[in-house]
């Protein structure tokens, strides 16, 4: 055993980061001695006692146990209730809900996707993929599921029929940047039919390589890619506005510029907007980089359509199209706030529900499900949410390895 | 004293070996404990050369090692061996029973220099703000206050080597900055803090 550190031992440390951490945290990772590696988390940390004690939140190794879930202390407005659906989905992340009822749930950390279904009346949760790397984004489309690793998407075909004995992968595109910074995606397929696919910047902050910082659009063979939106720090959910079909996404805003600032965004891409979102030159929409900032203006960017809270980490979201809930959900956006770990006093560890005008602009941003949150410490930590076909949302939480079920009765 | 510890050592694991033996799943928590005991100390302290006290540790924290060793994260054979076929629910029960310890009692004797070197490189890294200020560590966090001098020796340098992964980063990037002279010091400090 050396004690000196070597230039073998910080390319394995490195090594080592990229993957357990880079895991284990919210964001990005860490570098050994002796300056930050610009893909760490802690990257842009300033000086100080106050900030030295922030770090990304890293969650338990294994699902909670069923009867130690924290579904008794989630809060949802009157008439709802909230029921845990599924225990023991390891870091459970995005979520599908198939045609024929099946959940599928990709993770970050685990390297593994489950599907929850309904087998003789019982309800079972299974692993129909495991060492893959990532596999954060789910799919569905045609009965096929795509899953997105780091660099990679998968797809299963005729899933559903096969949930004892997955098919072989097809190999749908390998063309992604390797980074473990903001490398896992959520992915989606639109109403035109096409995989949206994302790809983060590179770390904290920096000024990205055209190939990052975006949101892509292919073929669902992975060919004809086109780059829809650019200066998109780090998305990790989006959907399409039931009427309009314009899309809007999540964004997490850069860390350690204040406690207060920026925030996390919701966005908008419209026909006649601008397709860039402002990274790294332009936050929320009216707050210029300390750094990058400078010989910028925020005019020269599409800003948000709303703000989502300083950190927030806004995930996973969906329009509500479901029937169950009342008519005041109808296509509001639910989107769930991981959490914060950049912040002193915690914010976020909940679903908020996005009310929004006729025009697609955004009427309210209102608490929906909180609780996860306990005297500044996470119990739960919500990561995506996806309507069932009866209409009940459901909720992931990765530092439980659990799904929960949120329904409504008059 | 290279044979006092290779004789403690063959002991625990001796002991340890004989234990497993027996079906542990029939087993209550009880029976299953002294085998943990038998090395690491029955009432929090170790007597065992670089085998770590577990007294005052908070379960998340002894969760994460437990789970390291049984997906073989963090290396030390015999602890390898035992948790290999844990369920996740054994991790669970042994984290939350060993977390009853008391704390354990620091050895008596320190030398006043070096633990005055110790507590100023202790505070310069910082040990105190993710540990708490009094070192009894919480959730995730070791507890490390009157741990064992040659294992809190140990588990710097292998933080630094990179030898020993943390589950996070955040000992990986402190012990780079903490000389070979610092780890000694902090060592003997934290070791007995009380």
């Amino acid at each position: 055993m050396s004690f000196k550190h070597s230039a073998i031992g910080s390319t394995a440390l490195a090594a080592l980061f990229a993957g357990a951490l880079y895991a284990a945290s919210v964001e990005a990772q860490p570098a050994p001695a002796p300056k930050v590696d610009p893909g760490s988390a802690l990257y842009g940390q300033p000086e100080g006692e106050g900030a030295a004690k922030l770090a990304p939140v890293a969650p338990p190794p294994i699902p909670t146990a069923a009867d130690k879930l924290p579904v008794a202390k989630l809060k949802v407005p009157d008439g709802f209730k909230v029921e845990v659906f599924a225990s023991g989905v390891t870091n459970a992340r995005s979520l599908r809900v198939g045609d024929k009822g099946t959940v599928f749930v990709g993770s970050r950390l685990a390297g593994k996707v489950h599907a929850i279904r309904e087998k003789d009346g019982k309800r079972e949760v299974r692993v129909i993929a495991s060492d893959l790397h990532r596999p954060n984004g789910v799919a569905l489309h045609n009965g096929a599921l795509y899953v997105a690793e780091l660099s990679k998407i998968w797809r299963y075909d005729n899933i559903e029929d096969h949930i004892d004995s997955p098919p072989k992968p097809i190999l749908v595109s390998d063309q992604f940047p390797k980074d473990e910074a903001h490398g896992w995606k959520f992915i989606a397929i639109g109403p035109d039919d096409k995989l949206y696919v994302p790809v983060g910047a590179p770390g904290n902050i920096n000024m990205p390589p055209e190939t990052h910082a975006q949101i892509r659009r292919m073929n669902l063979d992975g060919s004809n890619v086109e780059v829809i939106a650019r200066g998109v720090r780090n998305t990790v959910g989006f959907d399409w506005h039931p009427v309009t079909k314009e899309l809007y996404f999540t964004d997490n805003g850069r860390d350690w510029v204040s406690e207060d600032i920026p925030e996390d965004e919701l966005n908008r891409i419209t026909a006649s907007g601008k397709k860039h979102f402002g990274f790294p030159f332009c936050h929320q929409g009216n707050f210029t980089d300390p750094q990058y900032g400078w010989g910028h203006s925020c005019n020269d960017y599409e800003p948000p359509v709303a703000l989502l809270g300083p950190h927030s980490a806004s995930l996973g979201m969906r329009f509500y199209t479901g029937s169950m809930f009342p008519a005041e959900y109808k296509n509001a956006i639910f989107i769930a706030r991981h959490g914060s770990w950049n912040r002193t006093k915690k914010v976020g560890g909940d679903i908020v529900v996005a009310k929004l005008n006729e025009d697609g602009t955004v009427k309210a941003i209102e608490p929906f499900l909180s609780g996860f949150l306990e005297d500044n410490k996470y119990v739960g930590r919500p990561a995506d949410v996806a309507i069932m076909k009866d209409g009940s949302l459901l909720v992931s939480d990765d530092y439980n390895g659990a799904v929960y079920r949120v329904s409504y009765a008059k | 004293m290279t044979w006092v510890r290779d004789f403690a050592a063959a002991a625990c694991i001796c002991t340890a070996v004989i234990c497993l033996a027996g079906p542990a799943t029939a087993e209550t928590m009880a029976e299953r404990l002294p085998l943990c005991l038998a090395c690491h100390g029955e009432k929090g302290t170790s007597e065992t050369p670089e085998i770590p006290s577990l007294g005052g540790q908070p379960a998340s924290y002894l969760l994460i090692q437990l789970y390291q060793f049984r997906e073989k994260q963090r290396i030390a054979e015999p602890m390898n061996e035992m948790t290999k076929d844990f369920t996740d629910d054994d991790l669970r029960a042994y984290s939350d029973e060993l977390e009853k310890l008391p704390p354990p009692v620091p050895p008596p004797g320190s030398e006043p220099a070096k633990f005055e070197q110790g507590r100023a490189a202790a505070q310069k890294h910082r040990c105190g703000f993710c540990h708490n200020p009094d070192l009894s560590g919480h959730d995730q966090i070791g507890r490390i206050g009157d741990q064992r001098e040659d294992y809190l020796l140990k588990a710097l340098r292998g933080y630094k080597s990179g030898e020993r992964v943390g589950y996070d980063p955040a000992m990986a990037e402190v012990a780079q900055e903490i000389s070979e002279e610092e780890i000694a010091a902090i060592a003997h400090y934290v070791a007995h803090f009380r």
